[in-house]
């Protein structure tokens, strides 16, 4: 959209609303990567002059790439494959093979995919390979026979990488890493992971022809930082149609982040998490609140955000329970108390919920056993209760042990934020907290 | 906060459509729709929406891709009983027949992976596309990587998934951590939301004005116990029967507020019928007080013998051995009072429930109580298994070869004393814990 002519063009503030939506939409919500990369200039130097070796000297590799989860794992190798594809020998001649441990869940499923990959189904047809490296070593030599005569280099990326781990015997795992050591053909490896235990789950004969090259993503972030990194994921780009609006936006940015409130709420993001996903995601909530109307960001809707996102999910659902389910949690935590946290059953509980129904003269309460057992059932499908063994065939409902999987604390914020909670229960409730 | 109406990008008359069937849910799905974006722009690639049962969850999604004719597939995980019907609804809404049935037999995540994106080359996404997954708990039983991999579906083309629950997402994460969704809270009802859903849709039978104050005096005898819209929907048509002859307001509460409390036991429960709802009103009016026991499980005959049997494995059950004697020896003596100890409740049988207890302990007290009555035969054997084929005797450990099998008896309280009461047995009597 941005063909448009960047000089003294003027649009009307809904197309740059528009605008402005889609270009931070698509570096909030799909992984874009960035031009450059931020903050990982050393690792992604490295990882690649390997795979540049790979590439133009036919040397094998493997090398594991370990983060936390959203730090950027995927987002550093397809830079590195962007950058390495310039380079007119790769582009020529690098295979490419990728794979996702959630998708490839055996190893028959992988070699496959493998094969299809590397466009080799019509060279394999229907023949029947005695083993899985047979099999490996077949598709890399089908791959010199080709119209080249030289072998060109396959670069094989393993995502989820600790998932293949789980795989019968890790055979594709001990058959890449053997190709890769032995320098059968020229492969090189690269699994991207979030375990930093990864190597424990590698069987030993695996291990020893695993190169034991690690790129890790620790963030070394300070707040600063963090405040910075947000400014540019919310700037709008120098060739914005629509340059005063741009410019406008951005400098309200700028005077945003220096906002004390706001500062407040980043800081405490800052404290649960540091990845650019869990920022992309409260940076999406506060976009959400950009309209046509309201064409900035305010502080308020950062707060209003960062409210969203830290949800108390458990007082939500508490929120909605009736007074019947209410009533029967507060005798739950009467029973926890009293028999320190014991499990109990619904009988248990009916009685105790007796009690407090015999002190009262009013029989607003006075339930049936059958609809305090649908309460009851509720209770457990919303798992505010789990049974304590999960073979339940042989024992009647109302004997079923449960435990009960609320605290104290969320209990009694629940009681407070519940919608006109009688007076009576409230104090039953108080008097088990006393 | 954008309202509804407000999002640009889609047409304003299909919009206004929209807000006038989300009574109540504005808020909700302003802000959903602001999360999505206008078509064509991207949305957060995946959205976990959790509140109560019937807060509209499903309700607001399906009418919002339907009304604003976005591309969408609604799966139901309850119908999805194998992943290979997921992925051929999903292929099957975005690509027509003809990609569905790409896929091989028993697909795998990966088959579906790649015919996904095999179509997406061929007919990419010019407005984002939306997978729903309705009661999203049940993906939990699932292959393991379903969910997680669902929720970075993103990573393929401009699709976003879209996860309803009533259950809260921390007990969906993986061990090892997943994409992280977005949550999105749908609260409840409150009781003047209810009152306005549940007017919306009056009889043509009834003025508005008697229609809403008869839902409001249902709403007064059930909020308490029941908050779930479709629970109350529910309610509201299988009793508004009755209310046909009354026309005046203020006689309504008067006469219609004790049936709403007999159908709490009933039509609640689900154990009646509308018609026969009905049926027991009529009945009602020429003999008052016929309601009880017309609840399903005290409709069960049995033989004789059983019924002894049944109430000789209650009071085995119930009662500790030890005190066998004193209830059922002829001649015990005089019942010294001080022989029992001061319960403390917790030792009450009937909150810890049965007890097993082993055979001949049965036969024991099925011996004694039915008197002299009976002849002892082979017969009793046969009537004990029946009774466990019937679920009302539970066989435990059988397994322990070594051990004689022991037996636990599955009845409540109510249902044996309407048992004991055909055969004139006073159970209660010989109850421990009655004592
Ligand atoms: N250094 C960075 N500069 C700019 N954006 C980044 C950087 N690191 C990560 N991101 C952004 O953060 C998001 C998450 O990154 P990415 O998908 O690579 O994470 P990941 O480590 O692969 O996570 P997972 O383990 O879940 O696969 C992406 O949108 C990416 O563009
Ligand atoms: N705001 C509303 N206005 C009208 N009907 C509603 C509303 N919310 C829910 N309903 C109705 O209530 C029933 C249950 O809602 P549903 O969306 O299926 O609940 P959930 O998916 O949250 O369990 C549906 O029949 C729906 O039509
Ligand atoms: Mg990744
Ligand atoms: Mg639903």
């Amino acid at each position: 959209m941005s063909k448009r002519k960047v000089k003294d063009s003027h649009l009307p503030v809904g197309e740059c609303i528009t605008e402005v939506q889609s270009i931070l939409r698509e570096r909030l919500c799909c992984n874009l990567h960035p031009d450059k990369p931020e903050e990982i200039e050393a690792q992604h130097k490295h990882l690649l002059e390997l795979l540049k070796r790979t590439v133009i000297h036919g040397e094998s590799n493997s090398v594991l790439i370990v983060a936390p989860r959203g730090a950027g794992k995927t987002m550093l190798l397809k830079c590195v494959l962007r950058d390495l594809l310039q380079e007119k020998e790769a582009e020529k001649s690098l295979l490419q093979v990728h794979l996702n441990g959630l998708l490839q869940t055996d190893d028959r499923i992988a070699l496959k995919e493998i094969t299809r990959q590397l466009h080799l189904e019509n060279v394999v047809g229907d023949k029947v390979f005695g083993s899985f490296a047979e099999n490996l070593a077949f598709l890399l030599e089908a791959l010199k026979k080709g119209d080249r005569s030289s072998s060109r280099p396959v670069l094989f990326i393993l995502d989820e990488f600790d998932l293949f781990a789980h795989h019968k015997n890790q055979t594709l795992l001990y058959n890449l890493f053997d190709v890769a050591q032995s320098a059968q053909a020229p492969i090189a490896v690269v699994g991207l992971t979030c375990r930093l235990d990864v190597l424990e789950l590698l069987e030993k004969r695996v291990k020893s022809r695993f190169s034991h090259r690690q790129i890790h993503l620790l963030s070394t972030l300070t707040f600063c930082q963090y405040v910075q990194r947000v400014q540019t994921q919310l700037s709008l780009p120098e060739n914005f149609p629509d340059k005063k609006f741009g410019q406008e936006w951005n400098k309200s940015i700028t005077t945003l982040c220096k906002d004390a409130s706001v500062e407040e709420v980043l800081r405490r993001h800052f404290n649960t998490s540091k990845d650019f996903r869990s920022m992309h995601a409260l940076l999406m909530l506060c976009l959400s609140r950009v309209s046509v109307s309201k064409p900035v960001l305010k502080p308020a809707d950062v707060l209003e955000a960062s409210k969203l996102r830290f949800a108390d999910a458990k007082g939500n659902m508490l929120h909605g329970l009736s007074i019947l389910e209410l009533c029967l949690i507060i005798a739950m935590k009467h029973l926890n108390d009293v028999y320190e946290d014991e499990p109990f059953n619904l009988q248990m509980v009916h009685n105790e919920f007796k009690k407090f129904l015999q002190r009262k003269s009013n029989s607003m309460y006075n339930f049936e056993q059958p609809v305090i057992m649908k309460a009851f059932e509720h209770l457990q499908q919303l798992e505010l209760i789990r049974p304590v063994d999960s073979s339940t065939a042989k024992i009647q409902k109302e004997y079923q042990l449960m435990r009960l999987m609320l605290n104290h604390s969320q209990i009694m914020e629940a009681l407070q934020k519940y919608p006109q909670c009688p007076t009576d229960v409230k104090q039953w409730a108080k008097s088990a907290f006393a | 906060m954008t309202s509804l109406l407000e999002q640009p990008g889609y047409d304003e008359e299909k919009l206004q459509m929209v807000a006038e069937q989300l009574l109540c849910r504005e808020d909700q799905a302003g802000l959903l729709l602001s999360l999505m974006g206008q078509p064509q722009q991207y949305c957060y690639p995946s959205i976990f929406i959790y509140g109560h049962q019937a807060s509209g969850k499903s309700h607001v999604m399906h009418v919002m891709l339907k009304e604003l004719e976005l591309p969408h597939a609604i799966i139901s995980c309850v119908e999805c009983v194998s992943s290979s019907l997921l992925f051929e609804l999903v292929l099957f809404s975005f690509f027509g027949s003809e990609a569905s049935s790409l896929l091989p037999r028993s697909p795998s995540l990966s088959d579906f992976v790649r015919i996904y994106r095999q179509q997406c080359l061929q007919a990419p996404a010019t407005q984002t596309r939306y997978i729903v997954m309705e009661k999203a708990e049940l993906l939990r039983d699932a292959d393991a990587n379903l969910l997680p991999a669902l929720l970075r579906l993103q990573e393929l083309d401009n699709v976003s998934v879209i996860l309803l629950s009533e259950i809260s997402w921390d007990k969906f994460r993986p061990n090892t951590g997943c994409f992280e969704p977005l949550l999105l809270h749908f609260p409840d009802y409150s009781k003047g939301d209810l009152h306005q859903i549940l007017s919306q849709d009056s009889h043509p039978k009834y003025s508005d004005d008697f229609y809403s104050s008869y839902i409001n005096i249902l709403l007064g005898v059930f909020y308490t116990v029941c908050r779930d819209l479709r629970e109350l929907r529910h309610l509201v048509r299988h009793t508004h029967t009755h209310t046909v002859k009354e026309t005046d307001t203020h006689k309504l509460w008067r006469n219609i507020e004790p049936h709403l409390k007999k159908a709490m036991q009933t039509v609640y429960l689900r154990e009646v019928s509308s018609v026969q709802w009905e049926q027991m009103q009529q009945m009602e009016e020429k003999e008052a007080g016929a309601l009880r026991g017309l609840s399903a499980h005290t409709h069960v005959e049995l033989p004789y013998y059983s019924k002894f049997l049944l109430v000789a494995a209650y009071l085995a059950s119930y009662n500790p051995a030890r005190t066998d004697r004193r209830f059922f020896l002829k001649h015990h003596g005089k019942i010294k009072k001080t022989n029992f100890l001061k319960k403390n409740e917790k030792t009450s049988n009937h909150l810890l429930g049965p007890k097993p207890f082993p055979l001949d302990r049965l036969l024991a007290i099925f011996y004694s109580v039915v008197d002299s009555r009976v002849a002892p035969t082979a017969s009793i054997f046969s009537q004990i298994s029946s009774l466990v084929t019937l679920q009302l005797l539970t066989q435990v450990s059988h397994d322990d070869q070594l051990d004689a099998p022991k037996y636990k008896c599955a009845v409540s309280l109510d249902f044996i004393c309407a048992i004991s009461r055909t055969v004139n047995f006073e159970i209660v009597k010989y109850l421990y814990d009655f004592l």
